[in-house]
């Protein structure tokens, strides 16, 4: 389904993917974790090609489509949809305008469109809100809407950049859950990107670790999860690097004693 | 060297992305449905929200133009010549010019601070990834509205300048009916079509800078800042340099020089 060979990726000087590749099955579930600042967004955004490599290749049911240009890969998006970081509404819409803006080209009837657009306001736990704002949602119900959003005209690949980022506990379980009813009820790919142990637990069934640019460890959850391999159980017990911080403190003035 | 070399590149490449979007807007314009709703609103938003900054604009350049004119040519005894200039600099500079710098600053920068807070809180992004092209959706509708908009808006601000220099003029001492005749006489079609053919290609202008500046701001609050004032400066200065060239250009093409 999607498949990245030997993907390269600087911002400058600076290098974020090195010699990336990896292979997703029809219908799976990977999580791809790694640290903050890391390039798993830009990852990610490679995948629906709204970042293009400096070499490599990205293929969509095999079909590579790093040449093809802004208009050409239109065709290519309809098959994904995308949940991203900061829900991404439209500020300008109200929440049902910002659910039926996909479904607009297909030229339904506005009572089809109302009809779809509450069915997914009800997938996603949020009923009746159609007519509200962006700006009148919380964080947590803008994910939902986002992902309401990118799920309502049923692609079959579903992107999630940090969908439990700067959420409760509670929130990020009820989206952990929404992921989960969304894969199984629509029979998408699923892929996350996250840092956050728990939801990566949960949802992965496939786990890709990023680390130094590069993909560290895949393998199933509880093969990551259980690994010995010392990179890998820091990042998965959440342990930083302490040498650099007390490295850090060190050149910190002490505080006068008197 | 190095930094000289890094601004130069910069410059070539902003220049190749404004060429990319002009291409892609004129392809798009061509393939591409509006959505009059779409373009509707736009419409709305720079012509209607527009009208009374340039109704004051034109009104008070009208009035200074008829006044210094009449100042100068008293003193030579061509009074009744007054507002035949008043009405030829009104049609084919300073109306569209004027009219131009204020719909690039009102709208030009309204236009980069939407796309700019579009693309910094992936908006922009977000566009792409429901399979719509930025430049069909967000550029094409407000391309075509200040082309509408603006020659209509130049128009308005023109009669409302030549209305108001004709008034001072009669307070002034001018005679009417003679210099209302030598304005007729001396006004020809080709100063009129001079100031519309500028406002429509004024209208591209402030629509094609707003939206590159928007569409390619930097990061956070401050590449929205900075994409604002830029769209602003950028504008009005393409305005007044190609400017120079139309009046140039047309008057070629239209044998009024």
């Amino acid at each position: 389904m999607i498949e990245v060979r030997q993907l390269e990726k600087s911002f400058g000087t600076h290098r974020i993917l090195e010699s990336v590749s990896f292979q997703i099955e029809r219908g799976e579930s990977v999580v791809i974790m790694g640290r903050s600042g890391g390039g798993k967004s830009v990852l990610l955004k490679h995948l629906i090609a709204l970042l293009k490599p400096d070499a490599g290749q990205v293929l969509i049911e095999g079909q590579d489509i790093v040449p093809l240009d802004e208009r050409e890969l239109l065709r290519v998006r309809l098959k994904f949809g995308m949940v991203f970081q900061g829900a991404a509404l439209f500020d300008s819409m109200t929440v049902a305008e910002n659910i039926a803006f996909a479904l607009r080209r297909d030229r339904l009837p506005a009572a089809e469109i109302s009809r779809r657009v509450g069915t997914v306001l009800e997938m996603v736990d949020l009923p009746g809100i159609e007519d509200k704002k962006p700006a009148e949602l919380s964080g947590g119900m803008r994910k939902r809407v986002g992902l309401a959003r990118a799920i309502v005209y049923q692609p079959a690949i579903v992107l999630y950049d940090e969908p439990t980022t700067g959420l409760d506990p509670i929130a990020s379980d009820s989206i952990d859950h929404l992921i989960l009813r969304v894969r199984d009820r629509l029979k998408v790919t699923s892929v996350v990107v996250t840092h956050d142990m728990r939801s990566a637990r949960r949802l992965g069934q496939r786990i890709l670790l990023l680390d130094n640019a590069r993909i560290y460890a895949t393998g199933s959850s509880e093969q990551v999860f259980n690994s010995k391999d010392p990179v890998v159980r820091q990042f998965v017990e959440g342990i930083s690097d302490t040498g650099e911080l007390d490295a850090l403190l060190e050149v910190r003035p002490k505080p006068e004693s008197q | 060297m190095n930094l000289r070399e890094s601004r130069i590149s910069r410059m070539l490449e902003g220049l190749g992305r404004v060429t990319l979007l002009c291409k892609d807007a004129l392809a798009s314009l061509f393939t591409f449905k509006v959505a009059w709703r779409d373009l509707v609103y736009q419409i709305y938003f720079v012509g209607v929200k527009s009208q009374s900054v340039v109704l004051i604009t034109g009104a008070f350049t009208g009035m200074v133009l008829g006044a210094q004119t009449y100042f100068q040519f008293h003193k030579v005894k061509m009074d009744s010549a007054v507002l035949a200039v008043v009405s030829v600099s009104m049609c084919s500079e300073l109306g569209p010019v004027l009219t131009g710098l204020m719909v690039a600053g009102r709208v030009g920068a309204a236009i980069a601070a939407e796309l700019g807070t579009m693309r910094v809180t992936e908006q922009l992004d977000a566009l792409r990834a429901l399979a719509t092209h930025p430049v069909d959706y967000l550029v094409v509708p407000r391309l075509l509205a200040l082309h509408v908009a603006l020659p209509l808006l130049t128009a308005e601000s023109i009669a409302l300048g030549i209305g108001a220099g004709y008034l001072v003029g009669i307070y002034l001492g001018v005679d009417p009916i003679y210099s209302w005749y030598n304005m007729l006489r001396y006004t020809g079609p080709s100063d009129v079509a001079v100031g519309m053919i500028k406002a429509l290609i004024f209208g591209g202008i402030v629509a094609i800078v707003g939206c590159y500046k928007g569409m390619f701001c930097g990061e956070g609050a401050e590449g929205v800042g900075r994409a604002t004032t830029e769209a602003v400066v950028y504008s009005s200065i393409t305005i007044l340099i190609s400017n120079f060239f139309l009046t140039l250009t047309l008057g070629r093409i239209l044998n009024t020089i």
